[in-house]
């Protein structure tokens, strides 16, 4: 059985005013399920990040609702938003957004500090994260100290700390080398498989496809095609990531 | 523990530089403030010892006295008024004014403020002598200076000689710590010499200090004397003493141009802050951004840029307290010595925190406007 960890319905995003203004998503309809990879794939300027940044309550919808795990977001201020981001959604960046002056361990515990509640519980939580990402070993490091990669790892780590049931990732491996970038990509689809988590990839990267459960084209702010199970279950996730 | 403090202190530390001017400018602004309200302080608690230390219940004094040091004179009549009240036990004249000091073996002269009560009256006598004593005042020329003014006045040892507006005097007692927060030296002596070198007719005098006999009605003795009384004011100490303060720090300008660069100081101080606390917020504007994404509340960035600002309260705050404590004792024997209270130090500290705190306002401004959407912008 699936959950629906993400609802969105007949969403309308306009962005700018006046001559500025753009309509970058145009009624789409999209549910994300726990224990599947979705990519998210289109040229520049489609409303990738845009799509992204609704989903992920960041940016409120002109039109149409998302709902959160049953919840719906329509009518929520900035600080209702926030709340639920910081319960149930993870994010994943191009440029990581590590704080600078934080440890690996700090950064991953932050992810739990913003909730309030236990810091001994959160500590234990932010290195079971840094396990899982392969990092136990660097915990101590400042971001300076760690290369691309594993800055990436650290900020996935931050992602599922909180056991958010969406992850959302935009363009998580642009910034990394084909063979950091598939380490990545290794670690989000292993953390895909569990139902309770949905991920959600915003990428230009083919190489990712192989990971993918289900691959959704946008253009134009139009989702114009959803493809499930080609992905994961297809030969290709057996070739090597690097091309 | 939160992480809200490990992250200010590392906003905070990491930025030495900034850290630096910060710290300068709550230093400066508070050392600034210290001095400015010590001095005030000090200048508050000098321009009353004489009252202080002169045993009055009532002072009679001319309508319209404004400070201890500057009054006209009263006829005499009212000494006699004031002891025919009941409950009234001595009416002890005081006679204050300004006077030229010449100093011994012809030297230039120097302005002293004169100040005669009777011989053992116990209205107002120098006090903490350390040479001589009290009765020594009633041999000829006799008077008490501190001796703190031996070397402005001329004097090396008690026994010298100089002249009171052309009239002799010698010094026969010297006393420690009585020190006049003006320029000009007091000079103790008797009531009868003191209307000689200031020109006062006999009987007449600039205060009478009333002292009541035990068990009178204060309130009523004091009814008494002003329905007595026409031409003169009956003040208890404190509201002579409010009065003196009151010209003294208000109506000469002295108090407001101290409290004034205190004022200025405080303002300098928190610009300086804001500025520093301001482009901080500014570097680290992504990360705000950031937490803001990953769920934090306002609250919790809030938190973390007024724990910035506290702590560089704390930390100016301390390099502060340092510097005024060697003030305080740089200026120990100096005319006007800095004074510091516990009160002063508390309300200083409280000072920093509310300046710091202030200060964050524009930076809290900053994160407050920050869209989360900003960490997409590459
Ligand atoms: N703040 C904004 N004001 C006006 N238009 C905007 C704004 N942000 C984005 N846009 C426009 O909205 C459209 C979608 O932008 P979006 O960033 O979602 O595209 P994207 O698919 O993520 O592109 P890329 O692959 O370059 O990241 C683009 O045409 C963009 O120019
Ligand atoms: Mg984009």
């Amino acid at each position: 059985m699936t959950t629906t960890m993400i609802e969105a319905t007949n969403i309308v995003k306009v962005l700018g005013e006046g001559p500025a203004r753009v309509e970058a998503l145009k009624s789409i309809n999209l549910s994300l399920v726990g224990g599947e990879l979705t990519l998210l794939m289109g040229p520049s300027g489609s409303g990738k990040t845009t799509l992204l940044s609704v989903l992920g309550c960041m940016l409120s919808p002109t039109g149409g609702t998302v709902e959160i795990r049953g919840r719906s977001t329509t009518g929520l201020d900035a600080e209702e938003l926030a709340a639920l981001r910081r319960d149930n959604v993870g994010f994943v960046f191009q440029s990581y957004h590590l704080f600078p002056t934080l440890t690996a361990a700090e950064n991953v515990r932050l992810a739990l500090d913003v909730r309030g509640g236990c810091s001994r519980m959160a500590r234990i939580k932010a290195e079971k994260a840094l396990a899982t990402v392969g990092l136990s070993h660097k915990a101590r490091a400042f971001p300076r100290e760690l290369s691309g990669g594993e800055q990436q790892r650290v900020a996935v780590a931050r992602a599922i700390v909180g056991d958010a049931s969406v992850i959302l990732a935009d363009e998580p491996t642009a910034a990394l080398d084909s063979e950091n970038g598939h380490a990545v990509m290794m670690m989000l689809a292993e953390i895909a498989k569990d139902p309770t988590r949905a991920l959600f990839i915003v990428t230009h990267d083919p190489r990712i496809m192989p990971f993918a459960d289900r691959i959704l084209r946008i253009e134009d702010g139009r989702i114009v095609s959803d493809q499930r199970g080609g992905g994961r279950t297809s030969p290709l996730r057996a070739l090597k990531y690097a091309s | 523990m939160t992480l809200i403090l490990t992250l200010a202190s590392r906003n905070l530390f990491h930025d030495r530089v900034r850290l630096i001017a910060t710290a300068v400018g709550i230093v400066f602004s508070i050392v600034l403030v210290t001095v400015q309200l010590g001095v005030f302080l000090s200048f508050e608690r000098m321009v009353t010892t004489m009252i202080d230390h002169a045993h009055a219940d009532f002072w009679i004094v001319p309508s319209e006295t404004k400070s201890f040091e500057d009054s006209s004179l009263l006829s005499g009549r009212e000494r006699l008024q004031a002891l025919s009240v009941n409950g009234v036990k001595a009416a002890v004249p005081a006679v204050v004014g300004y006077a030229s000091w010449r100093k011994p073996n012809g030297g230039a002269s120097t302005p002293v403020l004169v100040v005669g009560t009777p011989e053992n009256s116990a209205g107002l006598q120098p006090w903490n002598l350390v040479e001589g004593n009290l009765r020594d005042l009633s041999l000829p020329e006799g008077v008490a200076v501190d001796r703190s003014y031996f070397d402005e006045l001329g004097i090396t040892k008690i026994g010298e000689h100089a002249e009171i507006d052309n009239q002799k005097a010698r010094v026969v007692a010297a006393s420690s710590g009585i020190r006049s927060f003006t320029t000009m030296p007091n000079v103790f002596t008797s009531l009868e010499r003191a209307r000689a070198y200031l020109g006062v007719p006999p009987n007449e005098a600039n205060y009478f200090m009333v002292r009541l006999a035990p068990n009178a009605d204060a309130a009523a003795v004091r009814g008494e004397l002003v329905a007595h009384l026409s031409d003169a004011e009956v003040l208890t100490s404190e509201e002579f003493r409010h009065r003196t303060r009151q010209f003294w720090l208000f109506d000469t300008g002295a108090g407001a141009a101290l409290l004034g660069s205190a004022i200025l100081g405080v303002i300098v101080g928190t610009i300086i802050v804001a500025q520093t606390l301001y482009s901080s917020t500014k570097d680290h504007l992504k990360e705000f951004a950031t937490l803001r994404a990953i769920g934090s509340s306002q609250i919790y960035i809030l938190k973390v840029i007024l724990s910035q600002a506290l702590l560089s309260a704390v930390i100016g705050f301390s390099v502060a307290a340092c510097i005024d404590l060697m003030l305080v004792r740089a200026t120990a024997d100096a005319a006007l010595p800095i004074v510091m209270t516990p009160e002063l130090t508390l309300g200083l500290f409280v000072l920093t925190l509310a300046m710091c705190a202030i200060a964050a306002v524009s930076a809290i401004r900053v994160v407050t406007r920050i869209d989360p959407v900003a960490v997409f912008a590459q």
